[in-house]
């Protein structure tokens, strides 16, 4: 019996004289009272298997992500799945820092020293890789990685890869000119003004590597590398702090050369405008990764990694983000779409790209991140 | 109870759920910052509790943190005299109109309705490259290239003064519309032009109007972090920035604590003066 219902039967008693008015007017306080108490603690079961939160960056990859593996998930499963978005780990790292465990669950991260990070936090979960049979399609060499980190468990699953590499505008900067400066073109006189940046700090401080003509994973003259950093700043447009904001700078032509993620100048390519993109030798590659929090639901946050990891879904949302999967190509057809992404490795053991090493960045995060926030500001 | 210990007790009363609500949403926070400013940020980025001084070193000893709200300081100044010269006049307009008072005032009003990050953001559809003043100057042919209108000192300070000026505008209208018409007139009558009786009736009993409005854009101008973001170019950081960037990039709650309350002690003293001198009185009646 629901409660209007109930309510219903104890009115028609009082109106029928059943009861007097002062018990009928106690039995709806009292029931008020209960409902008030508990409701709480429901809403906290309810949320436990009826619903998890997803974040991600937001933009063409949290459409994909909505369209072709949420929708469907919540039609099959019944389950909601509530999606934020974030500007960048560092900001969203904040977020979960403040809030109580189990309010966040499932994101979508950037990265192996992410990872690291979030498990150095505490905030990592194990998850019961029975309850995701679908991981057997993923490139061994993404899930290995992790691995490591959490001492053979695994807090995520790799969902997708790229590279953040030079983007430039054709109609001002040739194929052959960036052949032949790489990453040195960020620091070309001849564009000042019409170059920009992000404002990762880890992002930079891998350019300055390349540009002082170092190992991106293991500099050891850092003073070239904070020159390097301050020449950028001086040729500089802005700072950019969302792939939003690095598309329509690219779109209206607000600069014409500045590093970019690879999916996002896919995305601007496909609408028509003239940006080339270049991985330069040692460019920036990166993984991403659907990160489980300690505290989540953790059946529900399995079966929509299981779900997400389905063949069919993760080339769906490849191909909707413009990022390659983590499926492993010579396991899975992959259709026709992912191969003409930027960083698309067919042969599935990635060796072509460098990715960040974990211990050297994590290493450095303190000093360096605010080494950087001072020279970004002019120091 | 007696008749005069009920009244006595309703204001107490009255006030006790704002009070309630200050207590728990400002007050409250304000101590955990408090707290958190004594704390150390560690390696792995967790929180190390206890009562170090390292931040309050660090974030009053540094010429970095020095400078950098000094330079918020200034633009905050800058924003706050625009305010006050395009203002003053718009709030005369308003407070000396006689039909069309109400609508003039909604006007003013209507820019609250959207919100302020896009009203920033419109700065970039007008001033930009491929913005509509460019577009323009480009079709008329008096340039061939788009000219750099954004992310420099002047565009933060533009995206400010339009932010602010409503403040600003109100509190002078509020100080406008009190003042006794018959003053003027009276000092017309006596041989005064209209800009003498301006310089030296009109314009001296609506300074606590000016500087109410005045103190608010200051305020509110130097605690943004938004404008800067947006419109600025990479040395136009303000201090609110690098409370952001130690709390959200770098993860350090204990600076971000300390330097947020170096920012509320700096701009608190200039309330504290502007109290001292001219009473809270003027600033609460340009807010309502």
């Amino acid at each position: 019996m629901d409660n209007t219902k109930r309510y219903e039967r104890l009115r028609e008693r009082y109106l029928n004289g059943g009861i007097d008015r002062r018990s009928f007017l106690g039995l709806i306080g009292a029931a008020g009272l209960a409902y008030g108490v508990q409701t709480p603690f429901a809403r906290g079961a309810l949320a436990a298997t009826g619903e998890v939160r997803f974040d991600g960056w937001g933009g063409v990859v949290s459409e994909a992500f909505r369209k072709h593996a949420f929708d469907p998930y919540t039609e099959k499963t019944g389950i909601t799945v509530v999606d934020g978005t974030f500007g960048g780990g560092d900001e969203y790292l904040s977020r979960v820092k403040a809030s109580q465990p189990g309010e966040y669950n499932i994101a979508h991260l950037s990265g192996v020293f992410d990872y690291a990070r979030y498990h150095n936090l505490g905030l990592s979960s194990t998850l019961n890789e029975d309850n995701i049979p679908n991981l057997k399609y993923v490139i061994p060499k993404l899930t290995d990685v992790f691995r490591k980190v959490t001492g053979g468990t695994l807090s995520c699953v790799p969902y997708d890869y790229g590279t953040t590499g030079l983007a430039y505008n054709r109609k001002h900067i040739s194929d052959e000119e960036m052949k032949e400066k790489g990453a040195n073109i960020l620091l070309d006189a001849r564009f000042k003004g019409k170059i920009a940046g992000w404002s990762d700090w880890r992002t930079r401080i891998w350019y300055a590597s390349l540009q002082t003509g170092q190992d991106p994973n293991g500099a050891t003259d850092m003073e070239a590398i904070w020159e390097a950093l301050r020449t950028h700043r001086d040729l500089l447009l802005k700072y950019w702090n969302s792939g939003a904001e690095l598309m329509s700078l690219l779109a209206e032509e607000e600069i014409y050369v500045t590093e970019a993620w690879s999916g996002r100048v896919f995305a601007l390519q496909e609408q028509g405008h003239d940006i080339g993109y270049m991985d330069p030798p040692n460019g920036f590659g990166w993984q991403e990764c659907l990160f489980v929090m300690k505290g989540s639901p953790m059946e529900a946050c399995e079966e929509l990694l299981n779900f997400m990891l389905a063949p069919e879904t993760s080339i769906a949302v490849a191909e909707g983000q413009n990022y390659p999967p983590a499926l492993d190509p010579t396991k899975v057809d992959l259709g026709k779409k992912i191969p003409t992404l930027p960083a698309f490795d067919p042969s599935g053991t990635l060796d072509g790209l460098t990715f960040a090493d974990p211990a050297y960045w994590n290493g450095h995060e303190q000093e360096w991140s605010k080494l950087f926030g001072r020279i970004q500001k002019g120091y | 109870m007696t008749v005069e210990a009920r009244e006595a007790r309703q204001p107490y009363l009255l006030l006790s759920p704002a009070m309630v609500a200050v207590t728990l949403l400002l007050l409250v926070p304000l101590a955990f910052i408090v707290v958190y400013s004594f704390w150390l940020r560690t390696a792995t980025g967790a929180d190390q509790a206890g009562f170090f001084l390292d931040n309050w070193r660090e974030a009053l000893s540094d010429a970095f943190y020095r400078d950098i709200l000094l330079n918020t300081l200034k633009i905050a100044g800058i924003t706050t005299l625009v305010c006050a010269v395009m203002g003053y006049p718009a709030a005369y307009v308003i407070a000396r109109s006689r039909g069309n008072k109400a609508v003039l005032l909604l006007l003013l009003m209507l820019p609250f309705w959207i919100s302020y990050i896009i009203r920033t953001m419109s700065w970039i559809n007008i001033l930009g490259a491929s913005g509509a003043i460019n577009s323009a100057l480009i079709w008329v042919g008096i340039t061939d290239e788009p000219i750099q209108m954004l992310y420099n000192e002047a565009s933060v300070v533009l995206g400010l003064v339009h932010f602010l000026l409503p403040f600003m505008i109100l509190n002078i209208y509020v100080s406008l519309d009190g003042i006794d018409t018959t003053l003027e007139d009276a000092a017309c009558s006596l041989g005064a032009t209209r800009w003498r009786t301006f310089l030296e009736v009109t314009l001296p009993l609506s300074l606590p109007g000016l500087a109410a409005g005045g103190l608010l854009a200051f305020v509110l101008g130097a605690g943004t972090y938004i404008t800067p973001i947006v419109l600025g170019g990479p040395t136009d950081a303000m201090f609110a920035n690098l409370v952001f960037e130690a709390i959200i990039t770098q993860l350090n709650w204990p600076l971000g604590s300390a330097l947020s309350l170096m920012l509320l002690a700096v701009l608190g003293a200039l309330v504290l003066l502007y109290n001292h001198f001219l009473g809270m009185g003027q600033l609460m009646k340009g807010l309502g």
